[in-house]
Parts: structure tokens; sequence; C-alpha cells
């Protein structure tokens, strides 16, 4: 152990050989060069074209999640917007339905007060009418009966008209 | 309270480290001493053969018996982790490698040499399987088996070590980076391989390794800041009558950083090595099979899954500390912070 110490500190180890060095850089260079072309080149290549191509993927994922992201922004400004519209179509068609509604009604109110009013009118009319046919009848049979109670003398012109007048009386105070 | 509690068994460990050893070993010395009586007569017969070498030789040569033996476990130690001409295959034989002397310089290959390309070979099988898997393959499909298990390690290299230590303009030094980390982790996988020789063991590899680095580093630096540029960063941003001081300090410093990546690969490497050899004389320098089966083998084999992450480990290093000496070259802000962690580190 101990010699092995004293062989290396003498310097065999150390000892400079010109060949080993020649061949060693003739070696390596060799082995670079054709290394080089050979196995750097292609795998190098590989890598980076790897490289890139996962970085496009990603690049692309990002930008699909973006795309879809719009996407769906869009179709819940969309959907909002015909929530909105539906609402208020429906609220229009709820006014306009009201207001149809008591158009319809008021129409039909009036129509009903005019048909009242005329119905009305048109028995007033009736009622009229028939006083009026009442009284001649009334006071045609008055003078009938009074020509028959009576069977005198008595013009009969002049008493129609006292009969005339006690009518005329009559219907004032039943009014 | 508990401190106390998780010191006493580690104490207790070492007391145990200690007193094992030393008690084999008085059982060891009594096997080495029925082992020298048995080697008497073999010694007397090798005395009758010659008759020139006289008794009181004899007896100096069996003196030097122990030591001889405690320094052939050195020496094997050191045969191991040294390059040389021959690559031993040790029961069946070895094959010598051919000198090559040009023009004055020694050029022969030698079992580092050998190892390199082994190293060499090995890269461009894998790669050239895992590469030509990749000239095929799209974003779509994932990869699978051994490209999958490269391109960890790539990806690794490229992101972690590379991007996060160059930052702008890494793609550039990416190549040289996992060229070395491959060849650098390959080399110390394959010295854990029996018969193997660990070529990064070597402090003319990792020289030249970190040769490379300097100048991957230099040409960096004057790329990004040009010769002005350049000249500026060894003043390091100091007021001119510092530069007296920094300028020296900062060439040097330039030197320092490939000078400790040669230190750090080759004393790892190599350390490692040593220790499981060592643990493994013991049970030879003890002579005893209880130190074997207690001491040298689990150890070693604790060592050998250790040298395993270290094999990674130092292969990491190297490529990371490469990296942030040519992020630091390029960058272009805090240099000096930067600059003194590192020398701190």
């Amino acid at each position: 152990m101990l010699t092995s110490g004293m062989i290396l500190l003498a310097g065999s180890l150390l000892s400079p050989n010109p060949g080993l060095i020649f061949w060693t850089a003739i070696t390596f260079v060799i082995v670079l060069l054709i290394l080089k072309k050979i196995a750097w080149g292609p795998i190098l290549n590989a890598l980076a074209e790897r490289e890139k191509g996962i970085q496009s993927s990603i690049d692309r994922a990002h930008q699909a999640k973006d795309e879809s992201e719009a996407i769906l922004r869009k179709n819940k400004e969309l959907l909002a917007k015909a929530d909105a519209e539906s609402d208020r179509i429906i609220r229009e068609g709820k006014d306009f339905a009201e207001k149809l509604r008591s158009d319809i009604s008021q129409k039909a109110q009036t129509e009903a007060q005019k048909m009242i009013a005329s119905a009305k009118e048109e028995i007033e009319q009736e009622k009229r009418r028939a006083l009026d046919v009442l009284r001649n009848e009334v006071a045609d049979l008055a003078v009938k009966g009074a020509e028959k109670i009576i069977k005198t003398t008595l013009d009969a012109d002049i008493q129609k008209r006292i009969v005339d007048s006690m009518i005329q009386d009559l219907s004032t105070n039943r009014n | 309270m508990k401190r106390l509690n998780v010191i006493q068994p580690k104490a207790l460990l070492k007391v145990i480290a200690i007193l094992v050893p030393l008690l084999l070993n008085v059982n060891g010395l009594t096997f080495a001493a029925s082992g020298q009586s048995a080697e008497v007569p073999k010694s007397s017969a090798a005395a009758a053969a010659s008759p020139a070498v006289s008794a009181p030789a004899a007896e100096a040569a069996h003196g030097a018996e122990a030591p001889e033996g405690e320094e052939k476990a050195g020496d094997v130690i050191m045969h191991h982790i040294l390059d040389n001409n021959v690559f031993a295959f040790e029961p069946f034989g070895s094959i010598n490698l051919p000198k090559i002397v040009v023009g004055g310089f020694d050029i022969s290959i030698t079992k580092h040499v050998v190892m390199l390309w082994l190293v060499s070979a090995l890269l461009l099988i894998v790669f050239s399987v895992v590469g030509g898997k990749y000239k095929n393959i799209t974003p779509r499909n994932a990869p699978s088996g051994l490209a999958n298990a490269m391109e960890a390690l790539v990806e690794f290299i490229r992101l972690d070590v590379a991007k996060s230590n160059i930052g702008h303009g890494y793609e550039k030094h990416l190549p040289y980076l996992l060229t070395v980390f491959f060849f650098i982790l390959f080399c110390n996988l394959l010295g854990l391989v029996p018969y193997g020789a660990t070529a990064t063991g070597n402090v003319n590899v990792t020289l030249t390794l970190s040769i490379f680095t300097f100048f991957v580093t230099q040409i960096a630096a004057f790329k990004a800041h040009g010769v002005k540029g350049y000249l500026q960063h060894l003043t390091a941003g100091t007021h001119w009558s510092l530069w007296i001081i920094m300028v020296p300090i900062e060439i040097i410093g330039q030197f320092t950083k490939p000078f400790a990546l040669t230190i750090r690969l080759f004393a790892n490497m190599t350390a490692g090595h040593i220790i499981i050899l060592s643990l493994i004389f013991i049970s030879f320098i003890l002579k005893s099979y209880i130190v074997a089966v207690a001491v040298s083998v689990p150890f070693a084999i604790f060592i050998d899954l250790l040298e395993l992450f270290v094999a990674f480990l130092q292969a990491f290093v190297f490529t990371m500390l490469s990296a942030l000496f040519i992020g630091l070259a390029t960058a272009h802000e805090g240099h000096d912070e930067a600059a003194a962690g590192v020398a701190h580190h």
C-alpha cells in the first residue's frame, strides 16, 4: 500500500505520453464528427421538433379553450337576450290582452248602456203610445158610458170636453 | 441527545473496522508462518541447484520475502492502472500491441488507445442505431427501447447541463458536450468491465479532453465578445491600477479550469480502481480467507457499485463544468460574481 503511494508520487501516473494524447485527440475528433452527423443531428432535431410540437399543441389547446370560452360567453349573452326578448314579448302580450279586455268590456258596457237606453226610450214611447191609446179608449168608453147613462139631448161635444178635462185631471193626479 | 445516538453506532463500527482486521492479522501471521516453513525446502532446493548462491544470500532472500510480496501487490495495482503495450487476458494469455514511432514521437497503440477505440466503436454502434431510429421518427410517435434510454441522457445534457449553464446559443455547443459526456461515460463504464482498462484514469486522456474544453471555451469567448471584449474580460472590470494583478490572475484562471477538469476526472477514476484492488489485495497480503469473505469481497463490491455511480457522476461533472466554463466565457453580465463562485467551487 505504502509503495503504491510512493509510485504514485514518483510520477509514473502523471507521466506525459504524447502518443496517447495524439490518439485521444484523433479518436475524439473523429467520434465527435461522426456522431454529430449520424446521431446528434437527427436526435436534436427530433427533440426540438417534438418540443415545438408540444408547445404548439399547448398553444392550440389554450386557443381552443379561449375560443370555447368566448363561444360560451356569447351563448350566455344570446340566451340572456332571448330571455329578455321573451319576457318583453310576454309582457307586451299581457298588456295588449289587458287592454283588449278592458276595451272590449268597455265597449260592451257602452253597448249595453246604449241598448238599455234605447230599450228604455222605446219602452217610454210604447208606454206613451199605449197611454194615448188607453186615453182615447178610456175617453171613448167614457163617452159611450155617458151616452148610455145620460141618453139625453146633451151635446156630445160638450160632454166629451168635460170628460176630457176630467181625464186630464185624473192623469195629472195619478202622476 | 439524538445526535449522540447517531454517533455511537458509527464509532462502534469504526472500532470494529479497526479491530477485526488486526485480530484476523494474528490469524494470518500463523498462516504466513506455516507458509514460510513450507517454503524452506523449496528454497533450499534452489540453493542446491545453484551452488553460486551462498546460504546467507538465501537467508537474505527469505528476509526480503514479506516486503517483496507487499511490493508485488503495489506493482500489480500500478500495472493495472497504468498504460502499457500489452493487453492481458490473465489466464488465457495476452496480446502484444504494435509499437509505432513516427518522427521521434512514440505513438504506439497502447492498452488505453485500444480502450478508446473500443469506446468509439461502441459509441458509433449505439448511436448509429439510435440516430437511425430518430431519422424516421415524428413528433407523433414516442421513441422506445435504446433510443428512449439514450434520449433521456441526451435530453438531460441538452436542458439541464447545456441550456441552464450556457443559455442563449447553447445549441452550437451541444454536439461537443454530448460527445464528451458519452465518451467519458463509456470510457468509465468499460473500465469496470473485466479485462477492461479505464482510459479516463489516464491523465493524458483527461488532459486532452480538457484541452478540447479549453479551446471550445476560448473560441466561444472570442466569438461572443470579440478581441476587445475578450481583453476587457481579462481585466475583470476593475480599475486600471489593479490590472497588473488582475490580468495575470485571470490568465492563470483560464488555465486552472481545464487543469482542474483534468485532475478531477483522472483522480476519481484512478482512485476507485486503486481502492478496489487494494481491498482485494488485503486478503492476499494477510493470507486469510476470513478477511477475503468478511472485508475484501463485500467492500470491493460496494466500491464497485460506487464506481458505477461515479462513472455517471464524473461524466456529468466534466460535461457540466465544460458547459459552465463556456457559459461563463460567453456571459455578458455578472461575469465577476459567477467567476468568483466557480473559483470557490
